[in-house]
């Protein structure tokens, strides 16, 4: 059983001018199997619940609370988030040289599951997670993310969900900056994480068009730092034939 | 790597042009002692440098006999012996040095003796040659002289491996025959208390490919000095060095590319890292283009990761060139405290803090470690950082299990 709880959270970043509200005010909950989408235009303040959600160090959660199957997942330090079964991939995966990704990887398993990985089936298991997301197995070798093109940045987000295994996905514009292609083998490995038991997905996006490989339950349009509406999947239609004017016309009221 | 902390001073700022001091690339060098006065420590060659801590070292401290154990593998075709008298005193400038310290005068005037390896042209020697020395007794001011020969077309592996307490300074040089292909590395794995001021000099042959790597770990103060000069076109070297600095510990690196050959290549990598109070490493990178050095090519590059407060990183990258008829030149210095988004990203995926600390620490100096390209010595290398790392960052920290060398 997951089921991730986000109640009135508030955010805030420190700027020169002092604290500076990004969340207004969010308050969402994904059940076990459900995928929610959340859409909005730049600026909004997605990147943030997802950040807010993981814990970087940049934003302070000034109001609201956060749980994942009732564990207050705000006291946690980052790393403890990700192995109470929280994961995001990132909007833009971070370059650590000299740390080839096979030791990354075992090292981040081994983390989660509190016991190195069996060295047999873990190669088999990471090659053929990389090969699934047409990674050829030589980025094994390579250091994480350093040179990596966009999409194949990306595509290692999305191994990295299938191998690690958690309970939550939040996914940051996954797919922002891949080809057709590229869509299609991303939208396949959220799928096949989807299928797993009991597994949440929140899928932070832009447009509509990865909505057509991983078809979500509800939509939600954030605007401002809130949720301003949500609905089933005919509002992303809604959204792609209207744009979000409507929404950020009612916001500046 | 984008933080420059307060207490750390980059010379990027300053420019690279900036404070250049005309005699410190153009050192006028004498074999006379007497020509050389006591530093004062105001000098630019000594600003950075604590002399009260060298124990008189750059000044008139005896040089007493040796408390510092020298021993050595012999691999077929190479002569390795102490030589005096008129041999030892025949080797003294072999690597084209001419002092431009007291001290180095001292110790080409007044040590007796010289260790020698030689290695004949042509000669490919299978195995690394490794001279151990190791200090028993700190309090004995003392100096060596090392000459290392290395005949055309030859090909061998040399280690300087440096243990125990020892105050000591040394003149290493090194002849570099044409086409020969060498590795020298002197690794500086001290006790706590050593002091160790040392000079390696090169000249590098037409088509020649050395490559120096000074790794420096241990000791109380440690200065280095390696410098390179070019015999003819197209000889290449390659300056390599990690260093990692503890509390109250001053680690110096200077190098002094002189591309006195057209064609010829430089191509210097240093990377530190700091922890402790008072943890201080100095990194100058020097770099003459002589008007005759058409063609040439050259890049220098210090990295220093700060751990802690209270460390200081100086890294000033010198580059002067008299001549436009250049292949390549740059630099590039940077010292930064860890980068969060890097720690951020590896704790998101579940691993500790100290653990990622540790990923990115052994990351920072992977690169290099695999450059060096000695067997013996990378593993060695790795287990001495993490050892390092055992003392602040991993302070606590249990299982380390998950840690292995790379697939
Ligand atoms: N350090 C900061 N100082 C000032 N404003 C900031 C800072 N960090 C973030 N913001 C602002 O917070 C707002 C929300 O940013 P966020 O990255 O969450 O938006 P987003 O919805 O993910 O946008 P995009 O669609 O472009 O990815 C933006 O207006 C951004 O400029
Ligand atoms: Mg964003």
């Amino acid at each position: 059983m997951s089921k991730l709880v986000i109640t009135d959270l508030h955010v805030t970043v420190d700027t020169e001018d002092g604290p500076k509200e990004i969340l207004k005010g969010v308050t969402l909950t994904i059940k076990e199997g459900e995928t929610h989408a959340i859409m909005g235009p730049n600026g909004s303040g997605k990147s943030t619940l997802a950040y807010s959600i993981a814990g970087h160090p940049k934003y302070t959660i000034t109001g609201g609370s956060v749980t994942l199957d009732g564990q207050d997942v705000l006291s946690l330090s980052v790393d403890e988030r990700a192995r109470a079964g929280l994961f995001l991939a990132m909007q833009y995966p971070v370059e650590v040289p000299g740390v080839s990704v096979s030791n990354f990887l075992r090292t981040a398993k081994t983390a989660i599951d509190g016991e190195a990985p069996k060295l047999r089936t873990w190669v088999k298991d990471v090659n053929g997670a990389l090969e699934r997301l047409n990674l050829d197995p030589s980025f094994g070798t390579r250091s994480v993310n350093e040179g990596f093109s966009g999409g194949e940045k990306k595509r290692h987000e999305i191994a990295q969900l299938e191998l690690l295994d958690p309970k939550v996905a939040v996914l940051d514009e996954t797919d922002s900056g891949l080809d057709i292609d590229a869509l299609k083998i991303v939208s396949e490995g959220v799928n096949r994480f989807r299928e797993r038991e009991g597994k949440g997905v929140l899928l932070i996006t832009h447009y509509t068009r990865i909505l057509r490989y991983i078809e979500p339950d509800y939509v939600h349009v954030f605007v401002d730092g809130k949720v301003a509406e949500s609905g089933g999947k005919e509002l992303a239609d809604q959204l792609e034939a209207e744009g979000y004017d409507r929404y950020l016309k009612a916001a500046q009221v | 790597m984008t933080v420059t902390t307060d207490s750390v001073r980059s010379a990027l700022e300053q420019g690279p042009e900036h404070g250049k001091v005309e005699s410190h690339l153009h050192p006028a060098g004498s074999f006379d002692v007497a020509d050389h006065e006591v530093p004062t420590g105001r000098e630019e060659i000594w600003r950075f440098t604590p002399l009260k801590r060298l124990k008189g070292l750059h000044a008139d401290a005896e040089f007493m006999r040796s408390a510092t154990s020298c021993t050595w593998n012999t691999p077929e075709g190479v002569r390795i012996e102490g030589v005096s008298g008129d041999e030892a005193r025949s080797l003294r400038g072999l690597s084209g040095l001419v002092p431009n310290t007291r001290w180095a005068a001292r110790v080409l005037a007044e040590v007796p003796s010289t260790l020698l390896i030689d290695v004949p042209a042509d000669t490919e020697v299978s195995e690394p040659i490794v001279v151990d020395l190791d200090g028993e007794d700190v309090a004995v001011t003392e100096a060596g002289h090392v000459a290392m020969r290395f005949g055309a077309h030859s090909k061998a592996i040399v280690v300087l491996n440096h243990t125990g307490s020892s105050t000591i300074a040394a003149v290493v040089e090194i002849a570099v025959g044409d086409g020969a292909d060498v590795t020298v590395v002197s690794l500086q794995d001290w006790a706590d208390d050593a002091v160790h001021l040392s000079h390696h000099q090169a000249r590098v042959g037409r088509d020649a490919t050395y490559k120096h790597a000074a790794i420096s770990f241990g000791g109380d103060l440690v200065r280095m000095d390696a410098n390179v000069t070019y015999d003819g076109p197209g000889g290449s070297a390659e300056l390599l060095g990690l260093y990692f600095a503890d509390a109250g510990q001053h680690i110096e690196h200077r190098i002094f590319a002189d591309h006195t050959a057209p064609r010829t290549k430089s191509h210097a990598v240093y990377k530190g890292a700091l922890q402790g109070e008072k943890a201080h490493t100095v990194w100058v990178g020097n770099v003459l283009i002589r008007k005759v050095a058409e063609g040439i090519e050259t890049y220098e590059e210090n990295r220093n990761l700060v751990l802690t407060d209270g460390c200081q990183a100086d890294s000033i990258p010198n580059l002067e060139i008299e001549t436009g008829e250049i292949e390549g030149a740059g630099h590039a210095s940077a010292t930064a405290r860890f980068d969060d988004e890097q720690l951020f990203y590896l704790q998101s995926r579940g691993v500790s803090e100290q653990e990622a600390q540790r990923l990115v620490v052994h990351g920072f100096f992977n690169d290099l470690i695999r450059q060096v390209g000695v067997p013996s010595i990378e593993d060695r290398l790795l287990t001495t950082v993490e050892a390092e790392l055992a003392k602040n960052v991993l302070k606590g920290l249990g299982s380390l299990a998950a840690f292995g060398s790379d697939d």
